[in-house]
């Protein structure tokens, strides 16, 4: 069996028993009630942890501002994952022309025009544009507490990797040694939580799929710094583990986009660690079983199910 | 083409942008361009740039953060791949 395989194996199975819905996209998924209770257990358990140092909480919608997207870097490293949001903004006429494409089966979308909105492509991308407008921050930085719904266009038959996906994200904002102290607390953090769940685990060095050429020297500039840990489950197979959880220290990237200031004046370093809760629901459904109510009552209690 | 002018070539091509935080005229050659403030994405921006100076595309195993980190290492890449001193 292939890795696709196990894939397209895995992801029939949570479509038969209802645990996903099928929208006849790939990566695009309905979740059951079961499916979102198990969901919520991860970002309470999450939450619980978080919560000790009084992180300021902020929910985004899952746009952000083109502007927003644009101003981030991130249609540099990683256009090929972009997603923007089209509206039709022609004449009746336009209209009637649409309709008749549409009745044909041709391509409708030709009069289709850019909003102001992109999809989040993070859940931390509202993050530092709300801090930055705030001004410089004080000497204990800033800690934020954010969720959403994230999109990325990687269409795949592995029920692990969605387009439309949630990010529980914690992040910090202040001085070098403010953002690597997160970083380091964070993944002691991730590592007890996702214990408390009884799901094997490694930490590995990793890098994000940047785009082409310029992406690789990004990727192997972020290796070559240790700038970004995952914490792998293995959930189709030991030897192709799937990231749940990461631990990212950015340096001044968002910093220098958003102009944000430490105290002294220093553009602010900033990291985040984001919990993939889909991830990690798939990884407890495969290890604990399909049936919530035959996984082990430690893990139960901890999820609050 | 000499080494130094491959040199030159280089810090023209850092001349009057905005990828470091100091003017390239006040660094030495092995002088790191991370610590005068090169960002990673300003280094994606000079990778393109110098290729585009030079007419070559790096090849994937220059495609690393310790090959734009100084003049001398820009300069010691591309001779590696025949960008070097005319006989």
């Amino acid at each position: 069996m292939t890795v696709a395989d196990l894939h397209r194996a895995y992801r029939d199975e949570l479509l038969a028993h209802g645990l996903l819905i099928s929208m006849g996209v790939d990566g695009l998924y309905g979740r059951s009630g079961t499916f979102e209770a198990v969901v919520e257990g991860i970002n309470r358990a999450v939450g619980a942890v978080g919560d000790a140092d009084r992180p300021e909480v902020m929910r985004f919608p899952p746009g952000i501002g083109k502007w927003q997207l644009e101003q981030s870097g991130y249609l540099k490293s990683s256009p090929h994952l972009v997603g923007t949001v089209h509206s039709f903004t022609g004449s009746d006429s336009d209209h009637r022309a649409m309709l008749d494409t549409l009745a044909k089966g041709e391509d409708w979308t030709a009069n289709q025009r850019t909003t102001e909105v992109a999809l989040a492509p993070a859940a931390c991308y509202g993050v530092y544009p709300a801090i930055g407008a705030r001004g410089r921050l004080g000497a204990e930085g800033a800690l934020v507490d954010c969720y959403t719904y994230c999109f990325r266009h990687e269409p795949s038959v592995d029920p692990a990797r969605m387009q439309m996906f949630r990010q529980r994200e914690h992040v910090r904002l202040g001085s070098e040694d403010q953002a690597l102290a997160f970083r380091e607390k964070w993944k002691a953090r991730g590592q007890a939580i996702v214990s408390s769940f009884a799901l094997p685990f490694e930490i590995d060095i990793a890098n994000d799929p940047f785009f082409g050429r310029t992406g690789r020297l990004l990727a192997a500039s972020q290796r070559e710094e240790s700038l970004k840990f995952e914490l792998l489950v293995p959930i189709h197979a030991t030897e192709h583990p799937t990231a749940c959880v990461s631990f990212n220290y950015h340096r001044d990237l968002f910093g220098q986009a958003w102009k944000i200031e430490t105290a002294d004046g220093a553009t602010a370093h900033t990291a985040c660690v984001g919990f993939g809760v889909e991830r990690i629901t798939l990884a407890l459904f495969k290890h604990h079983g399909l049936a919530v109510g035959r996984w082990p009552q430690k893990v139960r209690d901890v999820l609050g199910l | 083409m000499s080494v130094s002018t491959v040199r030159a070539r280089i810090r023209a091509v850092l001349k009057g942008t905005d990828y470091l935080q100091v003017d390239i005229d006040g660094l030495a050659d092995d002088a790191d361009l991370y610590a005068a403030g090169l960002s990673s994405h300003a280094t994606v921006n000079l990778m393109l740039a110098l290729e585009e100076a030079f007419d070559v595309e790096l090849p994937d195993r220059l495609l690393r953060r310790r090959t734009f980190s100084s003049v001398y290492a820009m300069a010691e890449a591309l001779a590696e791949i025949g960008v070097k001193e005319a006989a």
